[in-house]
């Protein structure tokens, strides 16, 4: 298999010399390192200086900021962002899972038109979306409206600015993002596998449990981080619909640039988000690999 | 408790308007090796996916040991299925996956691994207990089906087209091995092919399927000797195919006319006078004399012809031949080593001989269109 991987790679190098393969690499290579590398290293190289009078770093290497990041005033932040991440991903993920699959009962024909309707959304900047959610949310807003017309409740409920908004505004926002990889392993399964577990014995429970779980963990894993790290990172649901009373990773490293001016600490809680979905991207490329060993070709 | 182990009643299935099985009525003996064997689409696999439960019938009756199975779904029933694809699970290693059904139903520790690997020895893999179903060749991914199916002791076995993704040379040795591992075992096989050397090298009984029907159900010597009529006859190995019409008829002979020759044959069907008949012989009882071989009144019963054809097989020669009526013959020629005149088959194109066939080796068939 290794040897395979060599000669294809071999055979991609001397295909590249071809020169519009060349010219094409050569603009990707670009653009990675001129937008991406050079400024994550930027920021790398911010976090470890101080701050600084009237520039916005002075050069001098310290590594106070991270000590900074274990106060527990930002460990508080830092907690409330990854639960709020994770409770969000579980969220996604306990109604994504059922809805890919249900998408993939659904006849070849009418697919299309359902994968196009979980898409759509992505046609709106998410930033509109999550104001449209605090029209539907506020005190005189369409659900307590709705739920006051009803007569099931006596006065408006309070629920914007509330933990449950800011967890439903994500929600809103990231659940295709669980939805299309399910969707993908979930169409890719064998349905002769469920028939061989069911042919030796196996009841539904089991079935579901020893096939279908692990040989959709890709996707489950692919589709939370899909949800989680984007979540970790969403300070503007936070703002607009936790209010004053959210702050994420995402908002503490928005402030720390753009009000308190404190370029290095907010470099630095940024390195530890970006270590820490890449942590997270090595435990999914550790999954996949073993998930992948001994795969069916 | 009935001698068979598997009754099909008027067995009918459709898929929306079309119909896949027609009124099957099949009967299956403890012990026995059975193949469906016809062409792709006939219906064959629909049987098995009705045995195995995936599918409901739309009418008549299944029993598998007597029970009536309409209501019974797949995970409950003593039949096991070897999948064509194999169906392996991908992320489980070759022991798990013969565990699997053992498993669930509650088999575990040591007897579990003792079970296990008796069933892997058996097809001669314990030694890749450990390995993931991608890490083995395709033969030995079908060994793991078999295992994965015959651990769970089932009084059926259904095997799906098992052998048809293997090369020739390993589905010929694994054709014995099945075979040997059904007598050993004594479980019921049920084996569908389309390949019908395969069928006729396995079976006990071969049933013959077209079109949703069974054609002909009988032991492989009856298929292929005494088709019962012009489908089988084709299907199951080459056959030459005859048209004449009865002359005079004393039953069981009958005088039948073949274009300006008039022969005496034997059949087991009634005809009168004037009926058209199809007179079947396998290309290996047509017999062949060149110019110089016979006397002029022995070549006056033969079918003068001319050599179309010649095919050099190793054992055999096959020729296409021309009879002077218009009708081709293909006929296979073994070497024979006591047969000084058959020593020499070197036949040439255009060669002129006169052909006849083993007497009382032919069918007939009444005619069909």
């Amino acid at each position: 298999m290794r040897r395979k991987a060599q000669g294809e790679k071999r055979s991609c190098l001397m295909r590249i010399k071809e020169p519009f393969k060349l010219t094409a690499v050569g603009v990707i290579g670009f653009w990675l390192m001129a937008f991406a590398l050079l400024p994550n290293l930027l920021v790398v190289v911010a976090s470890l200086l101080e701050r600084g009078g009237d520039e916005f770093v002075a050069l001098i290497l310290t590594l106070d900021n991270y000590r900074r990041l274990f106060d527990p005033l930002y460990l508080g932040v830092l907690l409330d962002s990854l639960w709020l991440a994770a409770a969000t991903t579980l969220l996604c993920l306990l109604l994504g899972y059922p809805f890919a699959y249900l998408l993939t009962r659904m006849p070849t024909r009418r697919r299309p038109l359902l994968l196009l309707l979980v898409i759509v959304p992505f046609w709106t900047s998410s930033l509109v979306r999550t104001y449209a959610m605090v029209i539907l949310l506020q005190t005189n807003g369409w659900l307590n409206q709705l739920l006051l017309d009803l007569g099931w409740i006596a006065e408006p409920l309070e629920l914007l600015y509330t933990e449950p908004a800011v967890i439903a505004g994500m929600l809103y926002a990231l659940l295709p993002f669980m939805i299309l990889p399910l969707y993908a392993v979930l169409e890719k399964l064998d349905r002769r596998l469920i028939e061989a577990a069911r042919d030796l014995g196996a009841g539904r429970v089991t079935i579901f449990r020893r096939i279908i779980l692990p040989l959709t963990l890709p996707g489950i894993v692919a589709g939370c981080l899909l949800t989680f790290l984007p979540g970790l990172g969403m300070f503007y649901v936070a703002d607009l619909l936790g209010g004053a009373r959210a702050m994420l990773v995402g908002n503490l490293i928005r402030d720390q640039f753009l009000s308190a001016r404190d370029w290095p600490f907010g470099a630095a809680a940024s390195v530890l988000l970006t270590v820490l979905m890449g942590l997270l991207l090595w435990a999914y490329y550790l999954s996949a690999r073993r998930a992948n060993q001994g795969a069916l070709p | 408790m009935s001698e068979w182990v598997i009754e099909l009643r008027n067995v009918s299935k459709a898929y929306a308007a079309h119909a896949v099985l027609r009124n099957v009525t099949l009967q299956v003996r403890v012990g026995e090796f059975l193949t469906l064997l016809g062409p792709s689409g006939c219906g064959k696999t629909t049987i098995l996916r009705l045995l195995a439960g995936f599918e409901p019938a739309n009418g008549g009756e299944i029993l598998i040991g007597g029970q009536d199975m309409r209501t019974l779904p797949p995970e409950q029933r003593q039949v096991n299925t070897v999948f064509q694809s194999y169906a392996l699970f991908p992320h489980l290693t070759v022991f798990e996956n013969v565990a699997f059904g053992p498993r669930v139903k509650g088999v575990k520790g040591p007897v579990l691994r003792d079970r296990v690997m008796d069933t892997l020895r058996m097809v001669k893999l314990e030694d890749f207990a450990g390995r993931k179903p991608g890490q083995l060749s395709g033969g030995q991914q079908q060994r793991v089906a078999i295992a994965r199916a015959v651990v769970n002791q089932p009084r059926v076995l259904l095997l799906d087209e098992p052998l048809s993704a293997l090369d020739y040379k390993l589905r010929k040795a694994m054709q014995l091995e099945l075979k040997q591992l059904q007598r050993r075992l004594g479980i019921t096989f049920i084996f569908v092919t389309h390949d019908q050397e395969e069928a006729l090298s396995m079976s006990d009984r071969v049933a013959v399927m077209n079109a949703g029907r069974i054609e002909q159900f009988g032991t492989p010597r009856q298929i292929y000797e005494a088709p019962e009529n012009l489908f089988v006859a084709r299907f199951v190995g080459e056959i030459n195919n005859l048209s004449g019409r009865v002359v005079a008829a004393a039953p069981p002979r009958y005088d039948i006319r073949l274009h300006d020759r008039v022969v005496n044959l034997k059949s087991q069907y009634i005809f009168g006078v004037g009926d058209r008949v199809h007179v079947l012989v396998r290309p290996e009882d047509v017999r062949i004399w060149r110019e110089h071989e016979g006397s002029a009144e022995e070549r006056a019963a033969l079918f003068p012809a001319v050599v179309e054809a010649v095919v050099y097989k190793g054992s055999t020669v096959d020729l296409a031949i021309r009879l002077d009526s218009g009708d081709t013959l293909s006929t296979t020629q073994f070497f024979n080593e006591d047969d000084q005149a058959l020593m020499n088959l070197d036949f040439r194109e255009g060669e002129r001989v006169f052909v006849d066939w083993v007497r009382d080796w032919e069918t007939i068939l009444p005619h069909e269109e």
